[in-house]
């Protein structure tokens, strides 16, 4: 028993292990057509489809966020908001001093990154619940003193400056562009993260946060990190939405509905998993785009949903297809080769 | 200078007493267990040597390090392995993965190192096999198991292990004391909480004996085993009230 017994190891102790179930080559391949496609998408299909393709994509981004906090990092936030809200009054802040509102998207990033850092002391005293309700004591503060700064409007708000030379369609166009890349960046760099030595923290922190610390994680610090590039990419869907509607007012970039989109479609879709969030994206838009003429129908339908999914399928429908068909199309994992089957 | 250190340790929960001024020391490659009625204070001690919970007064010391303001995951890092009593598996991990994550965080390695520390602790521990497996698929023993890989996978220098025996077949508990009989050749410090005392007496050679937080006795297994202290703690009545302190 105490000499290796699974013929994995090599005759110098090193082993094999692969980072996909699959060849990478059609995940590549995959992902350069789906690349293409979307980012060609406002010369193939109409303006209105666009902008339906740019308010699916600030979701994306939100949802993507927000599952790495609560999927990963065990942080349930229902504030998250306050960053949106933060990213679109930075981008409101900037244009107004004379920056074209298209570069004030990674600056809107930073700023909530470097607001959020500081507000990790304050909530991480705070555990379960009482850390979900404190996040939305601070979205709640920012978008009060947010409402008394006059020069950004005020509680009734004001519209984007810089945009005015662009014609409607051209902004529509540009948004998407901008909220296209932005998803991008924000899966991809989640997908790079999860493949890091930091992803495998986070995984245990999201399985066993008491295993973990005495794994050796340092989960203070990773949950902090994840807190600060959560803020950031919701900064950033703060600053793409605000430039594709074109208007800011608190009690919309702050609104709780935001916090409200991203749990329901990562849980609908699959927390814990890259994939959950963007396919809960999905089906939220078409029953969206389905039932919104059904007034409070559309309403109690969602919700119906939302408590089918945590019943009959926690781990969301992503997470059942997964279980089900071992494949991932985002692979994260590590596996080792020449493994013998265990008797 | 001692590898561990325990000076004075003391901790209550409310009006119960977990550790009344525990003091011991271990060296490089000592093999110690621990028994005691449940409820004696013994997993409370691991936990305040690994971090999990703080004493209310004295001190721990790994080698010239003040543990006190050390976080678990630190003490990880610095050497101090432990499992715990009811396994913990990372379950949507794989096995694998399980042993990874302590190779690179509390063992420090990376790449290629980390892969091959990884798995030679599993592997030692018979769960080569199941690497591939996710880790909440496995049965009681393998998660047992799993523990043990897991805090190997570290290249931990003190190795606290709780009830690990518990739950397994003899010839189980024969592979396991000879893995843990093996980790002193190599230097590696045990301290080994378990109720299956056949385990302990083949692998220690010094025994602890843990009651209402205080070390009631101390020294070679057998002169514990016999002692009139241990006795008392197992049979209770009258001597129990002489050998405890109110």
């Amino acid at each position: 028993m105490n000499q290796p017994t699974s013929g994995a190891a090599n005759q110098d102790g090193s082993i094999s292990v692969r980072r996909s179930t699959h060849s990478p080559i059609f995940t590549l391949v995959g992902a350069f057509v789906l690349v293409a496609l979307l980012t060609a998408a406002p010369w193939i299909f109409s303006a209105q489809f666009a902008t339906t393709l740019t308010n699916f994509f600030i979701l994306v981004i939100m949802a993507t966020m927000w599952n790495l906090l609560a999927g990963y990092a065990g942080m349930v936030s229902i504030g998250q908001q306050a960053f949106v809200g933060l990213g679109a009054y930075a981008t409101l802040y900037l244009a107004l001093k004379g920056m074209d509102p298209f570069v004030t998207i990674p600056l809107a990033a930073v700023v909530c990154a470097a607001i959020s850092y500081p507000v990790t002391y304050l909530l991480f005293r705070l555990r379960g619940g009482y850390f979900s309700i404190a996040t939305w004591v601070v979205a709640d503060t920012a978008m009060l003193i947010i409402g008394t700064i006059a020069v950004l409007g005020g509680g009734t708000g004001r519209s984007m400056p810089g945009l005015q030379n662009l014609s409607p369609s051209q902004t529509a166009h540009d948004s998407y562009l901008a909220t296209w890349f932005v998803a991008l960046i924000v899966v991809a760099g989640t997908y790079y993260l999860l493949r890091s030595r930091l992803g495998l923290v986070l995984a245990s922190i999201r399985d066993n946060e008491v295993a973990a610390r005495s794994s050796g994680a340092n989960v203070r610090s990773a949950r902090r990190l994840v807190f600060v590039i959560a803020a950031a990419g919701c900064g950033a869907a703060g600053a793409v939405l605000v430039i594709s509607q074109p208007f800011v007012q608190p009690s919309s970039v702050f609104n709780l509905q935001w916090a409200a989109e991203m749990l329901f479609v990562s849980m609908i879709g699959g927390l814990g998993t890259i994939e959950g969030p963007i396919i809960g994206s999905a089906i939220y838009f078409v029953l969206q785009q389905t039932l919104q003429q059904q007034g409070a129908w559309y309403l109690i339908i969602f919700g119906s949903i939302a408590v089918v999914v945590a019943l009959w399928q926690p781990r969301g429908l992503w997470g059942a297809f997964r279980d089900r068909f071992h494949t991932e199309l985002l692979p994260v994992g590590h596996w080792v080769d020449n493994i013998k089957s265990p008797e | 200078m001692p590898l561990l250190q325990l000076e004075g340790i003391s901790k209550k929960f409310g009006q119960v007493v977990v550790g009344e001024e525990i003091t011991f020391q271990l060296e490089q490659g000592d093999s110690v267990g621990i028994v005691g009625p449940n409820g004696a204070g013994k997993t409370s001690l691991f936990a305040m040597i690994s971090g999990d919970i703080r004493p209310d007064s004295g001190d721990i010391f790994f080698e010239d390090m003040n543990l006190a303001h050390m976080t678990p995951s630190s003490r990880a890092r610095a050497g101090i392995g432990r499992t715990y009593q009811v396994p913990r598996p990372f379950e949507h991990m794989t096995v694998f993965e399980n042993a990874l994550l302590a190779a690179q965080q509390g063992g420090r390695l990376r790449g290629k190192k980390s892969y091959a520390q990884a798995f030679a602790a599993l592997d030692r521990t018979g769960l080569g096999e199941y690497a591939n497996r996710p880790a909440g698929s496995l049965m009681l023993l393998h998660r047992k198991r799993l523990e043990l890989a897991r805090s190997l996978a570290m290249g931990p220098r003190v190795l606290l292990l709780d009830e690990i025996a518990g739950g397994l077949t003899d010839l189980e508990v024969n592979e396991l004391t000879t893995i843990i009989r093996q980790l002193r050749t190599e230097g590696i410090a045990v301290v080994w909480i378990e109720h299956v005392v056949r385990a302990l007496l083949s692998t220690v050679d010094r025994l602890l004996c843990l009651a209402a937080g205080v070390i009631v006795a101390d020294g070679a297994p057998q002169e514990v085993l016999a002692s009139e202290a241990v006795r008392a703690v197992y049979l209770g009545g009258k001597i129990i009230n002489e050998v405890l302190p109110q």
